[in-house]
């Protein structure tokens, strides 16, 4: 049991170190300026502009359930114009930016540790460094760059069309009335909310994009190896997200209780 | 010229190289023989600091590589260009964006002068015209014959090729080396080729080296290497299988 636990930590302690040593290589390379701006600009469309339909429809579809939710609650005690401020501010703080994080885990995760994977067990990452290019200057900063410029945009377009579909979801389906709907939802919903959500959605799309390129680099060999360090990239990605949103929370909601 | 001095290397508990030293001169083309799984690629990847040695040094250009980091690495790699078994060509890209690679990062060169340097490369390796092709619609040998427009692009020092004929039927194989002959004829590099093929080691090496038992075992210019007559030298030139082994 011991020898099962010691092995374990060992395991754990190891993966910290060798993501603390690529996140020193990623900080080194963006110190030499070894960015090449083609190559983030087809990063941020890869993982920007192609994940805009998965995360468009899950603001949407999160927007209108919470929407709905919150007006069948707030209708008892007669508060149904306050629906789209709890909706704008659920949004914004926190499923905004943790939603889209997470499908972006699914999509982008995923695909950068399959590409990379694929990559190293088929010798074009040792090709790359024989090319005397450094694989973390080529493959990894791009793509953590272009995860740290996408996902606020994307948590972004999620929280509007989330507020715009529950908004037409109160209005035309359930009847409230729209101006103090309206109102009350910009009335509570303050900037430092969005900048929340903002904040957040940067941190996520550096955590998907290092555990993601972490995973391809390290995979094992074959498909076998590939297809793990996939669903590795997944999981642990949306695990971290999860975990690191409730310490976020915590911290912001401190620090912006001290402003 | 490249050294290497007492070289060990194990992958946990399985030792592959044990104390290998040998010396290659600037444009001398070597080879290097053994059974699969010997050590060979191995021994190939240290050269170009692919692999960090458990002990002993690789010393390029009177340069040890041993202690370099990564980054250090990259400017001693400017003197290598390498042919990888299966090509290890860039998927995502066509062939001549596979070709060009290492001077679009230079980022010195014009677009135009990367696009005549890339259809030369590839006249030298008899491709012209492939440039739009992409790595899945080309033949085993066609790709390669990519890897090798592509390591030699930048005209580096040294050309390593690992396993550059395996998997090619032998007309194919034939044209590859005489292609090896040419590009170390024609830009005077120093040629360093991992192989099993017997004909491929006969034509293409001034010298052979044959990786036996995780040490160099024989070495000696083609004319005499393979008229040895020591017994194991005999049985691998010969491709002669033990007994035990024919059970398998």
């Amino acid at each position: 049991m011991n020898l099962l636990v010691n092995k374990r930590v060992h395991y754990v302690l190891s993966e910290l170190g060798q993501i603390s040593f690529l996140a020193r290589d990623i900080v080194v390379s963006l110190l030499m300026g070894k960015v090449v701006w083609r190559d983030l600009l087809y990063q941020i469309y890869s993982i920007g502009v192609k994940s805009q339909m998965v995360v468009l429809v899950t603001g949407a579809f999160t927007g209108m359930v919470l929407g709905a939710q919150t007006y069948f609650q707030f209708h008892k005690v007669k508060m149904d114009t306050a629906t789209l401020a709890v909706v704008s501010v659920s949004l914004c703080d926190e499923l905004g930016p943790v939603l889209t994080a997470l499908m972006v885990a699914g999509r982008v995760g995923a695909s950068i540790a399959a590409e990379i994977g694929t990559m190293r067990v088929t010798e074009q990452i040792d090709a790359l460094r024989t090319l005397a290019t450094h694989p973390v200057d080529y493959l990894v900063v791009p793509r953590i760059l272009a995860a740290h410029i996408a996902l606020p945009l994307l948590a972004m377009e999620s929280i509007v069309i989330g507020i715009s579909s529950s908004y037409m979801v109160g209005v035309h389906i359930l009847g409230i009335e729209p101006t103090y709907l309206w109102d009350n939802m910009l009335k509570y919903t303050h900037d430092v909310d969005v900048i929340i959500g903002l904040v957040k959605a940067f941190i996520y799309g550096g955590i998907i994009a290092l555990i993601g390129c972490y995973k391809g680099l390290t995979c094992g060999l074959g498909a076998e190896g590939v297809g793990l360090a996939t669903t590795e990239a997944v999981v642990y990605s949306s695990i971290t997200i999860l975990i690191t949103n409730f310490f976020l929370t915590l911290v912001m909601g401190k620090l912006v209780g001290l402003l | 010229m490249i050294e290497v001095r007492h070289l060990q290397k194990s992958f946990g508990a399985h030792k592959i190289l044990d104390d290998v030293s040998f010396r290659i001169e600037n444009g001398e083309s070597v080879v290097i023989i053994g059974r699969s799984g010997g050590g060979k690629s191995v021994l190939l990847k240290h050269l170009v600091g692919l692999l960090c040695p458990d002990s002993g040094e690789v010393l390029i250009d009177g340069e040890n590589i041993r202690p370099m980091s990564e980054r250090q690495l990259l400017r001693v790699r400017r003197k290598f260009g390498m042919v990888f078994q299966g090509a290890a060509l860039f998927d995502s890209m066509t062939v001549a964006e596979n070709v060009a690679f290492a001077l679009r990062r230079d980022n010195i060169l014009t677009e135009g002068e990367i696009s005549s340097r890339v259809c030369a490369a590839l006249e030298m390796v008899d491709l012209p015209g492939t440039q739009n092709k992409k790595p899945a619609e080309l033949s085993g040998g066609m790709r390669k014959r990519v890897g090798l427009a592509r390591a030699i692009i930048y005209e580096p020092q040294i050309v390593l090729y690992d396993e550059p004929t395996t998997g090619l039927d032998p007309i194919v194989s034939d044209s590859i080396d005489k292609l090896m002959m040419r590009v170390h004829g024609h830009l005077k590099v120093t040629t360093v080729v991992v192989t099993h093929d017997m004909r491929t080691a006969r034509r293409v090496g001034q010298r052979v080296m044959m990786l036996h038992n995780k040490k160099i075992y024989a070495s000696g210019a083609p004319e005499g290497f393979f008229e040895s007559r020591d017994p194991i030298v005999r049985q691998f030139v010969d491709g002669v299988a033990d007994e035990k082994e024919i059970l398998f």
